[in-house]
């Protein structure tokens, strides 16, 4: 079963959260993710990964007159999280992937505590079932 | 036989690793020696012909493989000498001209340990299309949409939890072996399912799994002719697929059981798993796997849907009950019973299964009560449950039919609506 996990980021003040992290816990951060998703493709499970640029340099983009692109800036100055990143995984069980969405909520923040990111787990769709 | 390069090698394959494994013991290592020795195959045979025993210079080469292989742990780790080491590669390789029986008996150990129950069923599924179907991981990797790396990562993982688990290369015991049988077919069918359930639209080259999977529970039935459920599952697998390209629309629209284009399915499919059918019932055994090829002739000898034969369909789906815990056989079941005694007997059968968790909120459960509601023409409950289905289904194909469906309905019942004039 194929899953997407998106992870959303504390947005913080001004800007991105991340930005005023000391740099030994940015480093620890990011070493962790390094890490996590090694043990994803060992472990056979990992489909794609991504981390996706900050919230500054997010653009809405809607079709406008005869299908141009209209450009605005984004993200929402209220919205309180963001899509930072995602994974697609391609595990046994719906519990598996939960497991795995839960080790990446607690990705170490400042001082090393756990962020307990809220990682938004999705099904991806597959084919239909065989008819019996 | 087919000695046209791919299919010769894909039949050769658990052969050759079976020999391999046999004299070498380490199944793991044996496994990427036998993977190279097909890749050496499919290189050179096409320019320089194929060899007149393919099977001895497979094995010669794999074996080849392995000593270099053995020779470099040994250097690595500094050990005492391996009794293989002693001898000069050409030696290490068996005979080859040794067509003995044992060639049957290795390839169902194989798959045997290919299907371990110590294993989780994708990797299973992984190895047992590599070491047995003779499938590179690329291939293994694109048919199961994944990334190479984590597909060879599946696999080297299979071998290693085969290695610790301490599975011996050897038949199981008589004790395990219906367990084992089991998990082996198992495999077989999930492997089928993949490949036909996604033979739709922008997936159509996964059909190849199916394939593979009729290819691979045919090699079983020729070893094991007299086993009722290795012959029940060839035969499910033929009179399903025989349906393929009636299955689904120019769009790859699924479409549904009673409105395929009956002309389209595969007659000598179906021939065949009737046989097969016929004559494992005849023998007087009966397992799940049969049951269902059962209900699959009986739906594929109708010619029109009007001809089928529900009341016989209800039978085996009573009998299919009995012998399975499973929420979607009472699901097929009350179905049938709608067929045969109406809708509201139908829809009777269903209030059983709300209370099972299994099943309860589940997209099929709503989407069967849909279909007996518009059945009772209780139309908006069955538009109700047409979304709640849509809503609810993993597949894109199948929420794009009960989406329909759901409009179809809405659109009749605004028609009746509008006044006359």
């Amino acid at each position: 079963m194929k899953f997407m996990l998106m992870m959303h980021a504390p947005r913080g003040e001004g800007d991105w959260a991340v930005f005023n992290w000391p740099s030994e816990d940015l480093k620890a951060h990011i070493n962790f993710m390094k890490r996590f998703n090694k043990e994803l493709r060992d472990a056979g499970e990992l489909v794609a990964a991504e981390g996706l640029a900050g919230p500054a340099q997010v653009r809405v983009v809607r079709a406008g007159k005869g299908g141009a692109p209209e450009v605005t800036d984004g993200p929402f100055p209220e919205a309180k999280e963001f899509l930072a990143g995602y994974w697609i995984i391609d595990c046994e069980s719906p519990k598996r992937a939960y497991e795995i969405a839960a080790r990446a909520s607690a990705a170490p923040g400042p001082g090393g505590a756990p962020l307990n990111m809220s990682i938004e787990v999705r099904e991806v769709m597959s084919a239909p079932p065989v008819e019996v | 036989m087919d000695f046209t390069g791919e299919n010769l090698l894909r039949e050769l394959t658990p052969q050759v690793l079976g020999a391999v494994v046999r004299r070498f013991g380490d199944f793991s290592a044996a496994e990427d020696a036998v993977q190279e020795a097909l890749l050496a195959a499919a290189m050179q045979w096409p320019e320089k012909g194929v060899p007149d025993n393919p099977r001895g210079w497979l094995i010669q080469v794999a074996a080849r493989r392995m000593t270099d292989h053995l020779r470099a742990e040994l250097a690595r780790r500094r050990r005492e000498v391996v009794v293989a080491m002693q001898m000069p590669p050409d030696q290490v390789a068996p005979a080859v001209d040794s067509e003995d029986d044992t060639d049957q008996d290795d390839t169902l150990i194989l798959l045997f340990m290919c299907c371990h129950p110590a294993l989780t069923r994708s990797s299973a599924i992984a190895l047992t299309l590599r070491a047995i179907g003779g499938l590179t991981t690329a291939e293994i990797a694109n048919a199961y949409l994944v990334p190479e790396t984590t597909m060879a990562q599946r696999i080297s993982r299979a071998k290693q939890r085969i290695k610790t688990s301490g599975v011996r290369f050897r038949m199981p015991s008589d004790r395990e072996r219906a367990e084992r049988l089991g998990a082996v077919l198992h495999v077989l069918y999930l492997t089928f399912n993949e490949g036909y359930a996604s033979s739709i639209g922008a997936h159509l080259q996964r059909t190849d799994l199916s394939n593979e999977a009729i290819r691979l529970a045919r090699v079983v039935h020729k070893f094991l002719p007299d086993d009722g459920e290795v012959a029940g599952l060839l035969a499910l697998m033929l009179l399903t697929d025989a349906r393929r390209a009636a299955r689904t629309g120019p769009d790859g629209e699924l479409i549904p059981l009673d409105k395929q284009d009956r002309t389209l399915w595969d007659r000598n499919a179906i021939s065949e798993g009737v046989a097969l059918v016929t004559d494992t019932f005849s023998r007087g055994s009966i397992g799940a796997y049969q049951l269902q090829a059962a209900i699959a002739a009986v739906h594929n000898e109708a010619t029109r849907p009007q001809d089928t034969d529900w009341p016989q369909i209800l039978a085996l789906y009573g009998l299919l009950k009995r012998m399975t815990d499973n929420p979607m056989v009472t699901l097929n079941h009350a179905i049938a019973a709608a067929m045969v005694h109406g809708p509201s007997t139908g829809l009777k059968l269903l209030e059983a299964l709300d209370a099972d968790e299994r099943l309860a909120g589940h997209y099929r459960l709503h989407a069967v009560r849909a279909h007996l509601l518009e059945m009772t023409r209780d139309h908006e409950a069955a538009i109700a449950h047409y979304r709640a289905a849509a809503d609810r289904t993993t597949s894109i194909p199948e929420r794009d039919y009960l989406t329909t469906q759901a409009a179809r309905l809405s659109a009749e019942r605004q028609q009746r609506q509008v006044p006359p004039g």
